[in-house]
């Protein structure tokens, strides 16, 4: 059976177009598959960037019939292979070539996040404690690929562009899981608040419906760190407590 | 002259896995200036797809366990042709860098009482393998990432080094392109660090990323270093066999570990049917005992599902090839049977094997707390590489480094599962600190632009032949279909030497391979530049194999089934000959201290 692949490609000068590709597909293919048969037989010189091919790097994300998705863990199966399937680059970041975008935005906004910074070791020989129950939410949260596709859906930074101000959902996350590092002793909040602008996210939860990872981003990492960020800096009592001080 | 663009460093770096990252670390710690070039986005180099943990005798789980025992399990498993100083490093050196990733941020699974907890792993005699679900390796790669943005480290994403430079013998940097837009960039390091990772895309089934084209040790070859142990390639027992597109996809031994067991079409749980005789003494006799053993009681022993990852390799291949395998030609692997033995046992699958929940799940539909998977062999880590000296990881050119699956020595013939992540920050630590070391006390170097103009023109080469003649993706599944059918698991000389014939003939084609478009982000072209890395060492490990008269480890002959005393005094040895070509020789191996023959020994029970 063939099926037809409408992919982006770029044109030199930033131009671009859909393009159709007509390739056979078989049982248990996915996306990438696809993407890597037409490359090796049709377009030698498609941009597609890719790793692990099993949904743990977070290199293939790209936009398929208009969702945010890994290639790799899109099965054919689960589309409608009667219409062309297209695929897209990513829209938030500037697009390289093809189906491959400049993500290096992301790096530099990690770098504006304090670092991790442990308690002194609970043991003699420098180790420390920590009961399992007390460290889940955070290996949840440390699941993340980085394939920055709840950075692409987040109408923040999407559709409003706010890349200066807001760091968007893949960090926080990612200061939430050193905010709730049972050894982690520095404090992020002031930098969330007024560096970070986390109250731009007015949690559409569109960021945890995209994540290959089933992380429940909103409700586990961006609600709770609202919450600490609005009982530090916006709860009355505290705040009275506080000019008493 | 080509354009383009000069850096400077006194280390640079080339892989951003686990040992290029612990690497740098080191270096920029020591205070030299550090570049760290990976083909890759930051953090997604191949350590991301290790699953089932790092071994380091902390003895958290069983206090009976110490260096000298992972230190003998380690000789025993390479079946004593690993350069024995490595193999005492890394038992010694181990727990302690693993303790150190928690001060960086990594959050390990707990025991009760809040230490790192420690799982079962195949020929590690008692629970080793610090572990975060099964997927330590991306916990590993993204603590030493989120450590390494804050020292200063310059990080060249998505760069491919053409060549290695050299001034006077001595490694002074390499040539490389960006990606992106194939640009070419010179960097001149007083040290280099070749991090590089392994060769699984020399086979047609991997669990290798399309990252693994060996040209750590293609470059480190070319420039006239000396490799080891290529014969030695581990094919791991447990990958993916359907759907067809994921052929290979590594599935954790960590489901083993956790109580899976392997079963013939037949239903027989057919590993208890063939154990060597130097492991029978530490392998269970009966289900109900190697159950126990991977439920934590200290009197049992393991099952045969955790030997060696070469002998469960050829067990499954046996039993496939005998008709007692699975529909699409692998064995079952069966975790689902736990929920007998335990009442929570669907959570608790989905606990300790989540990404593996996952990964069935979404790529072949299959419920594994309720139905066993279909697996079979898939070649997985090279223990070969380039020869480096066991303290300070230098190569035998001065100034060249290797750390982690490029280097070789520690492994032997067969590497542990959970060796190889503690490995790569043992040693990764080690060549950051000595090439530090030597970037300090050496004098300048610059690069030769002759060498550097070369590189440029024979690379863009491609170009001018356009895209109507060898398509290098062509080339590149053929080389792979040889490797795979010919110098794969089970090994004949005539066969090997038909695989080192085609190779002459891809060599020949290589000259050919064009790509059409422009330089930006051309898949084509960044195919052709890895094909010729692919084709030294698809080579070096043909040779090496047809060199090795015996079977040993992960290196099974047919024509030779049985160990011979005398291979295991000699490492086999292959560098590029004057004016082209391959030099195979003998190494003996260096003699083992009294001390530690007599740790060997006394781990013998």
């Amino acid at each position: 059976m063939d099926a037809t692949f409408r992919l982006w490609r770029s044109e030199p000068g930033g131009a671009g177009a859909l393009t159709d590709y007509k390739t056979p597909v078989s049982e248990g293919m996915v996306v990438l598959d696809a993407v890597h048969r037409i490359q090796a037989e049709q377009a030698p010189d498609l941009a597609v960037r890719w790793n692990c091919k099993a949904g743990k790097c977070g290199s293939c994300s790209a936009e398929i019939n208009g969702k945010p998705r890994l290639m790799c863990m899109t099965r054919l199966s689960t589309l409608d292979l009667n219409k062309p399937v297209i695929v897209e680059p990513m829209k938030t970041f500037p697009l390289i070539k093809d189906l491959v975008t400049d993500v290096s935005w992301n790096f530099s906004v990690k770098k504006t996040i304090q670092k991790f910074k442990p308690r002194q070791p609970d043991a003699p020989d420098g180790t420390w404690r920590m009961a399992q129950k007390d460290i889940d939410r955070v290996q949840e949260h440390r699941k993340c690929i980085e394939c920055f596709l709840c950075q692409d859906v987040c109408h923040v930074l999407r559709d409003h562009g706010k890349h200066d101000e807001f760091i968007g959902p893949r960090f926080l996350l990612y200061a939430a899981q050193l905010e709730m590092n049972p050894l982690d002793t520095a404090d992020r909040l002031h930098d969330l608040k007024d560096k970070h602008n986390i109250g731009y996210c007015n949690i559409t939860k569109c960021c945890t419906v995209v994540c290959p990872e089933h992380i429940k981003i909103t409700d586990n990492a961006i609600i709770p760190l609202k919450e600490r960020v609005v009982d530090r800096f916006y709860d009355p009592v505290t705040r009275l407590l506080r000019m008493f001080k | 002259m080509a354009t383009h663009q000069t850096y400077n460093y006194d280390v640079l770096v080339i892989g951003a896995g686990g040992a290029g990252l612990r690497a740098a670390i080191e270096a920029a710690n020591a205070g030299v200036t550090v570049g760290l070039i990976c083909k890759s986005l930051l953090g997604k180099a191949h350590t991301v797809m290790a699953e089932g943990g790092m071994a380091a005798a902390m003895g958290h789980n069983d206090d009976r366990d110490n260096w000298k025992v992972h230190f003998a399990d380690t000789m025993r498993g390479g079946q004593y042709v690993n350069n024995w100083r490595m193999a005492e490093i890394h038992a010694k050196e181990a727990p302690e860098r693993v303790r150190e990733l928690e001060a960086w941020g990594a959050v390990f699974d707990r025991t009760p009482d809040g230490r790192i907890n420690q799982r079962n792993f195949g020929g590690h005699r008692y629970p080793r393998l610090a572990h975060v679900g099964d997927r330590t390796g991306l916990e590993l790669i993204r603590t030493l990432q989120d450590h390494t943005v804050y020292l200063g480290v310059t990080v060249h994403m998505e760069h491919t080094v053409i060549q290695l430079l050299m001034d006077g013998g001595r490694a002074s940097g390499v040539v490389a392109y960006d990606r992106e837009r194939g640009r070419f960039h010179v960097f001149t390091a007083k040290a280099v660090i070749l991090a590089t990772g392994g060769v699984g895309r020399a086979y047609k089934i991997t669990s290798n990323s399309w990252e693994g084209t060996g040209d750590g040790h293609a470059l480190a070859f070319r420039a006239g270093a000396e490799l080891i142990d290529m014969e030695f390639i581990q094919f791991h027992p447990t990958g993916m066999v359907w759907p067809p597109s994921v052929k290979g996809i590594l599935v954790t031994e960590g489901v083993r570990g956790e109580g899976g067991v392997l079963k013939n079409s037949e239903g027989r749980r057919f590993m208890f049917d063939d154990i060597p005789d130097n492991y029978k003494p530490q392998t269970a006799s009966d289900a109900e005992e190697g159950w126990r053993y991977v439920t934590g009681d200290k009197s049992a022993r393991r099952p045969p599902e955790l030997l060696t990852r070469d002998h469960v390799a050829r067990c499954i291949n046996r039993e496939v090839k005998a008709g007692r395998g699975s529909p699409h030609g692998g064995v079952f692997l069966d975790i689902a049977w736990i929920k007998e033995k335990i009442s929570d046992g669907e959570a608790h699958i989905k606990r300790k094997l989540p990404s593996m929940y996952h990964q069935f799940k979404e790529l072949a539909d299959l419920d594994i707390t309720t139905t066993p998977m279909e697996v079979g062999p898939t070649t997985h880590y090279i223990m070969g590489g380039i020869k480096v000296d066991a303290d300070s990881q230098m190569s035998s050119i001065p100034g060249l480094y290797a750390a982690g699956e490029c280097a070789s020595g520690i492994n032997g013939a067969n590497r542990l599962g959970g060796n190889s992540l503690s490995d790569l920050i043992v040693f990764g630590k080690r060549a950051g600190e000595y090439a530090a070391e030597y970037a300090k006390s050496s004098g300048p170097i610059k690069a030769n632009d002759t060498e550097v103009d070369k590189a440029i023109k024979e690379s863009l080469a491609p170009f001018d032949r356009g895209g109507r003649v060898e398509n290098p993706y062509k080339v590149q599944e053929e080389l792979q279909d040889t490797m795979q059918s010919l110098v794969g698991i089970v090994r004949l000389e005539d066969e090997m030497k038909e695989a080192h014939n085609r190779l002459q003939g891809y060599k020949e084609r290589w000259t050919r391979v064009g790509v059409s478009g422009h330089r930006e982000y051309n898949g084509g072209w960044h195919t052709a530049i890895d094909l010729l890395n692919l084709l030294n060492v698809a080579e070096a490990i043909a040779l090496s194999a047809i060199e090795r008269r015996e079977s040993r480890g992960g290196h099974f002959r047919e024509d030779y089934p049985d160990k011979v005393a005398e291979f295991g005094t000699f490492n086999i040895m292959v560098k590029q000959a004057p004016g082209g070509g391959i030099q195979v020789s003998r190494l003996p191996l260096p003699a083992m201290p009294a001390e530690l023959r007599q740790v060997v020994e006394e781990q013998q029970q």
